[in-house]
Formats: C-alpha cells, structure tokens, sequence
C-alpha cells in the first residue's frame, strides 16, 4: 500500500509540501486575528499583521522633550537631552530622519542638522538626541522628528485588558461573556437528559409506533430552525414567558434534540443485547437498566452531543437575538455583541479582534481537548 | 451574577426534575397504577410495559411537537394571513408580494449559488485534504487544523475575513492580506499567471469534476424504474449546465480588463463578493467534510487497492476509479449535509454585509422581513420556500433512514 506515494520520492515531496500550503492556508486566517488582537490600534491601522512577526521599517513622528523644563543652560547655548524614543518603543534603530514630513531622509542616523540659525540637532541611531541653540530658539514646545525606524516586533495585552478588566468599558466582553455561558451550560445539559431516556425507548422498548417515531426524529433532524421563529416567539409571548433566558434554554433544548436522539439512539441500538437482557432476568427495572448500565455506556455518545451542542449554543446568533436579546441589551451575548461592533466599531480593529478572539477562545480550548468525541459524533450523525 | 444563578438553577431543577420525573413516573406505574402483585401481578405488568415507553418518550415527544412541529403548520398558517389586517386570512397574497420583490429573487439567485459552490468546494477541497493526509506521518495534525474552523462561530469567522478584505486607500499600507496580495499585482507575467491562467485551471478541473460525477452517477446502479431514469436525467441536465457556465467564465476571465494597482473594497463588487462570503462557509466546513471523508478512505478494502496496483494502475487512477467510486455513497451525504448549513446560512451574511451589494440570501431575507420590516406574513412565506427547498433531502434522508432499519 504504502509504494502508492512510496516508489516516487517526488511524489512524496509533493503531497507533503500540499499538505502543508492547505495547513498554512487555512490556519493564516485565524493567525492573523490572533496577532491582530495583540497589537495597538495604531500600529494594526498602518501595517499588515504579517508585518508585526519580524523586525519592521516604520515611519514614526516624535517630538523632543519640552524645552522649557528640560532645557539646561551651557555658555550661553541651551541644550535639551534625551531620548527621542521616551521609553516608547523599545530596541528600535533609527534609519534616517528629517524635521519635516516631505523631508524624512535628510539626514542620516548620528548627524548633526543644521536648523535655523544656531540652532542645530543631532540624533544618534539609539534615538539619543542632543538639540542645542540660543534661548530664543530652545523653547515653546519641542522640535518635531520623523524619522524611518526599525522596530522589533511589539506586543501588548492592553486590548484584552480593556475589553475583559476595565468595569468602565461599556463595549466590554465581559458580561456577555458569563450571559453565554449561562444560556449554554442549561442548553446543553438539559436535552441531553431528556433525549437519553427517549433514546433508550426508541432503542431497547418495543412498542407500536416506534419506527415512526424514529422516521420523524430522522425528518424534524433537517427542519430548518427559521420556520419556528415566529410561532414560537408568539408561543413564547403569549404564555407569558417572554425573552428572556428560559426562553432561549427551551428553545435551545427543542432544536437539539432530534439530534440528541438521533445520536443517542443510534449509539444505544449498538449496546450488547445480553448485557441488558441478563439484568432483565435479574429482575432490573427499565429504570434502572438505563440509569446504572446504559448511561454510563452510552459516555461517549453523551459526550459527542454535548461538544456539538455546546458549540453550536455558544456560537449561536439567530435563536439568541430572537428569543433571548430585548430591547435593555443587558442579555446580550458575545455573538450578537461582536455583530454590533462591526456596526459601530468597523474600522477599530483592536477592539473586533480582540473582542472575536475572546468568544473564540472557548470553544477552540473544547475543540482541542474533545476532538476525539467530535469526530466520533460526527461520524455517527451524518445521516447514512 | 443573577443569570448564571439564575441558570445554575435551571440546571439543577431541570435535570433533577426530569430524573425525578422519570423516577417517580415510573414508581407510580409500578406501584400504584398496576402494582406487580396481588390477583392480575402478570396482566398488570403487561399493560404497565406498554405503557412504560412513553413515559420514557413523553418529555422529547412534547418538546419536539411544540418546538418543531408546531412551528412547521403555524408558519404555514402564519404565511397564508395578513398581521396587520388581525390575522385575516389573505389566501397567497403574502406569496405574491415576495414573488414580485427584486430583493426575494436576488436571494434566491445568490442561494443557488451558494448551493453549487459552497457544498462542490467544501467537499473537494476536503476530499483532497483526506487522500493526501491519509498516509503521511504528521496527517493528524493537519487534519486537526483544517478541522478546526468548525469550533469557530460564524460571527467570528466573520470578523476574521473581514480583516482579510479590508480595505486602505491608495498610497497606504494594506492591512487586509487580500488587498496586499493585489497590491502586488501590476499585470505583469505573474499577474496573467495567477489571475487569468490559475482561475480558468480551477474553472476547467471544475467543469471536469462535475461532468465526471454525473457520469459516475449515471453509470451507477442498473435501477430500471423511470423515477430513478427521471432523477438522473435532471442531474445530467443541471451537470451540462454546470459546466456551460463555468466555460462561458472561461471566456469571462479571458477578457476581463482587471484594475491593477487600485485597492478594491472587496465586500461592494457586486457578484464577486458573494463569493468572499462563501469562502468563509467554505473554509468552516471543510474540516467537516474532511473528517467523514477520511474515514470513508480509510474503510475501503485494501485488497481493491492492491489489485488495481498490481494491475499496473496509477495514483491518480486508483483514486478516480477504485477509491472515489466506493465512497460514493459518503460523499453524497457529506454533500446534503453541507447543503443544509448552505440553505441555513445566515450568520456570515448579517454580520458582514448584511445583505447590501447584492449579497441577501433566503435566511438573512427572511429575519430581514420578520425582525426589521415586522411583516410576519411574508417573513413566514420566505421560510416556507426554505422549507421547500429542504423538503427534497428530508425525504430522502427519512427514505434512507427507513431503508436502514429493515
């Protein structure tokens, strides 16, 4: 089997270098919000992410230090010391740089300029400047250098600070962060216990009827959830329930369900008949099969519709701007959130970036952890 | 703080109140209904494990009749009425109005779209994916990467290509990786290589996959019934279609006059830009169709591999004829699977243009209606046609499903 890529080392090559141009395809996407979310709104605004990995040329505008509390008298010259950089970028070189924008290379890094008059100066490659001149000349407010740096890559937390610590910030992740997680904790753990024991019917009790039912549950698994929008919200208004999280848990749990089943049963179905028949002799009630011997069998089915389940909860839009989010916006969730900071916030991408980054962030950690169930339920739910 | 003690609540009373339903339910059948003792012990245990399965079923039944079966005949009665006339019944005026409306059909037309070329890429690129990962020493991890997309919400898969196609005016920096790449473009050899010869290679391989499934489909099974005869002739149709349109964009690609050096605002090209969103449906679902896939490879004989090897065949024929045609079957599914995401699709469409430029689609057109226009009649019809066009696979799946179980 293996001489089918074996026999031909280029072949092999081949397949090795596609596989990882479609890795780096499909993971760049995702690379590049993650990098995003770690740098300042400046710097995202003028250069790509790809260019934050390595070192950077950059224009940059800086001012010396303000003359008239810095300046130190020399003859009769004053003189103002210090660092163009200011402690703001760190480990940068300064390439070239000039005293006006139209003029950026005039000078090379350590030379002197001669300004007007007297007045001169000079920037070293580390950014230690020395500006000199006459008492005139040295105050109001500080000369101005732009200058054509190479800056090592910079990193900052300050996004994910003030979106998730700062109790300030309204557009905060915070909240609709713990508003997700409670609408998904409930959603996810409550039709698991009701599809179980509907399963286990479905499964291991004969009764009439019940291959139609399993035929309903395979049809209502393809029902698309926008047809129970609006008799359901009506449902939801008219019994008094309203929007609100029980809403959205009961909507939730009735849209996972056919799944639930679905995967449960199927899972089930497989179990050994002799170990259910055997108890049965031994005098089990139904009730008691399925609590001590088919659930804690059944684990990994459990366990793969809770992983669709929760991604599906946490990642959803539609049933929780219809059931859940009203009018005083205190429920809403971080999908619904990040859409309206793409409204109002479509060019700050600290912010979108940071924001998508912490409503990813969850899932991805499940995903990795659980992949395994995942895979496995899928294999099991995709209808043969 | 409320809520998550609110939910934490609602979990323990919501399971402890199914266990003790159950629980309970179950003591009274046995015990007080038709207790198993006394005079009728045996007759009474009988009707009580009759009536045992729908204790067992009476939770999922009640929330799957209010939450989906409900909706499906109330929807339809709710398109069928007028709200602002009380609920009037107005017969298909509801219908008529969607019918008569641009945007409904410039939902339809981009649907279709999406339903060719969402479910075709997703399930190629993630055939592809599975072959050659399939027999490489670090296939695992690459699979686990590609899969991954699949955790990430629609929303913030949104958010991610929507840096990807921003847009800066001319002289700066791009940061959108897209507007870089054409940036680099001056129409040179490179540009004629990579945006004329590469779209009408992928064009063509296309028309070439496409032609070769409704042959194999043809081919497959010696069903003599008309129904079957009728189904492959619709296919074979839509397949020649197929593959018209994609050699009339051949002749597109040859003569369009590109607009080097200008940063585009990706998301306002009329057209194209539905298929800047449908990359992003693209790129979640094939790790889905990846995962199915590999296991299909893996589940073929190895001996109808070995023969075919030892009969002299090549790589890319033990693929195309030993290989794809036993997983047929599997690729079927995965391609229904994705149609139904597709038809569902709503989430990339509101968060990123929200059905401007031409881009609506059926999903975001019907909570368009529902939520913003707060016409419920039509907002009901357009689920309807949703309905519709899901109703052929439901069939098909309960079909099968059926089949399965005798």
């Amino acid at each position: 089997m293996d001489n089918i890529a074996g026999s031909k080392p280029t072949l092999t090559w081949a397949v090795h270098i596609s596989v990882l141009a479609l890795v780096c395809l499909w993971l760049f996407p995702t690379v590049g919000l993650l990098v995003s979310s770690f740098r300042t709104g400046d710097q995202i605004s003028t250069s790509g992410w790809w260019n934050a990995l390595g070192t950077a040329d950059q224009n940059v505008v800086m001012r010396v230090a303000d003359p008239d509390e810095n300046r130190v008298a020399e003859g009769d010259m004053f003189v103002v010391e210090g660092n163009i950089f200011d402690g703001e970028i760190q480990g940068a070189t300064i390439l070239v740089w000039g005293t006006s924008s139209r003029a950026i290379d005039a000078y090379q890094a350590g030379e002197t300029a001669e300004l007007k008059g007297t007045e001169t100066l000079t920037v070293a490659t580390d950014g230690t400047y020395t500006w000199k001149g006459s008492d005139d000349e040295i105050s109001g407010r500080g000369q101005r250098v732009f200058a054509s740096i190479t800056a090592p890559p910079e990193f900052t937390f300050e996004n994910y600070d003030a979106m998730l610590f700062d109790p300030a910030n309204n557009e905060g992740m915070t909240k609709a962060f713990f508003n997700t997680l409670t609408v998904t904790i409930p959603a996810t753990i409550i039709p698991i216990v009701i599809a179980a024991f509907a399963a286990y019917a479905l499964a291991w009790m004969d009764f009439p009827g019940r291959a139609l039912l399993i035929a309903i549950v395979v049809g209502l698994l393809v029902v698309p959830l926008q047809l129970a929008l609006i008799p359901l919200l009506k449902l939801h208004l008219g019994i008094g329930i309203g929007k609100g999280y029980l809403g959205v848990w009961l909507a939730h749990t009735g849209f996972g369900l056919p799944l639930a089943i679905y995967l449960l049963r199927n899972y089930m179905v497989g179990l050994p008949r002799d170990i259910i028949e055997n108890a049965k002799v031994d005098g089990a009630s139904d009730f008691q099969i399925f609590t001590k011997i088919i659930l804690p069998l059944s684990f990994p089915a459990l366990a793969s519709f809770a992983i669709f389940q929760f991604l599906w909860t946490w990642n959803d839009l539609l049933v929780a701007k219809v059931f859940l989010i009203d009018a005083s916006g205190q429920t809403t969730v971080m999908t619904n959130q990040i859409t309206e900071l793409l409204g109002t916030r479509g060019g700050n991408w600290e912010i979108l970036a940071t924001a998508a980054f912490v409503s990813i962030a969850v899932p991805l950690v499940v995903f990795f952890a659980m992949q395994r169930y995942l895979v496995r339920g899928l294999l099991a739910g995709s209808v043969k | 703080m409320d809520a998550a003690f609110l939910g934490l609540a609602t979990v323990v009373i919501g399971v402890g109140g199914c266990l003790g339903y159950f629980y309970f339910s179950n003591l009274f059948l046995d015990k007080v209904l038709y207790p198993a003792s006394g005079p009728n012990a045996g007759h009474n245990i009988n009707r009580a494990n009759q009536i045992r399965p729908w204790l067992f079923l009476f939770p999922a039944v009640f929330a799957l009749a209010v939450y989906l079966g409900y909706p499906v005949f109330e929807t339809l009665r709710l398109s069928l009425t007028d709200r602002d006339q009380g609920g009037a019944f107005v017969g298909l005026a509801n219908y008529n109005q969607m019918l008569s409306e641009p945007k409904f059909w410039e939902a339809m037309r981009n649907n279709m779209l999406w339903l060719i070329v969402v479910p075709a890429c997703s399930t190629g690129f993630g055939l592809l994916v599975a072959q050659l990962t399939d027999r490489i020493a670090w296939g695992s991890i690459a699979k686990s990467i590609i899969f991954m997309p699949m955790a990430i919400s629609f929303v913030g898969a949104s958010v991610i290509f929507k840096l990807i196609y921003d847009t800066r005016p001319a002289g700066q920096d791009q940061i959108g990786v897209l507007n870089a790449v054409w940036m680099g473009f001056e129409g040179g050899f490179g540009s004629v290589l990579f945006l004329k010869a590469f779209p009408i290679l992928i064009l063509l391989s296309f028309a070439a996959v496409v032609a070769y499934v409704a042959w194999l489909i043809w081919r497959s099974g010696r069903t003599t019934s008309p129904l079957m005869w009728i189904v492959k002739a619709a296919i074979v149709i839509f397949v020649a279609w197929l593959v018209i349109l994609s050699l009339g964009s051949i002749l597109g690609v040859t003569r369009a006059d590109l607009p080097y050096g200008e940063p585009q605002t990706w998301l306002t090209l009329p057209f194209y830009n539905n298929f800047f969103l449908m990359v992003v449906l693209i790129w979640i679902q094939t790790g889905f169709a990846m995962v199915i896939l590999s296991a299909a490879l893996r589940g073929i004989p190895e001996e109808t591999v070995e023969a075919a090897i030892v009969d002299g065949a090549n790589p890319l024929q033990v693929f195309f004829k030993i290989k794809v045609p036993q997983i047929l079957p599997t690729i079927v599914v995965v391609w229904t699977t994705i149609t139904l995401v597709v038809l569902k699709v709503f989430d990339i469409v509101f968060a990123m243009t929200n059905g401007q430029w031409q881009t609506q689609v059926l999903a975001n057109y019907m909570f368009d209606k529902l939520f913003r226009a707060n016409d419920w009649g039509v907002g009901s019809a357009s689920a309807i046609v949703i309905m519709l066009l899901v109703s052929p696979i439901l069939v098909w799946n309960v079909w099968n499903a059926r089949k399965e179980m005798k």
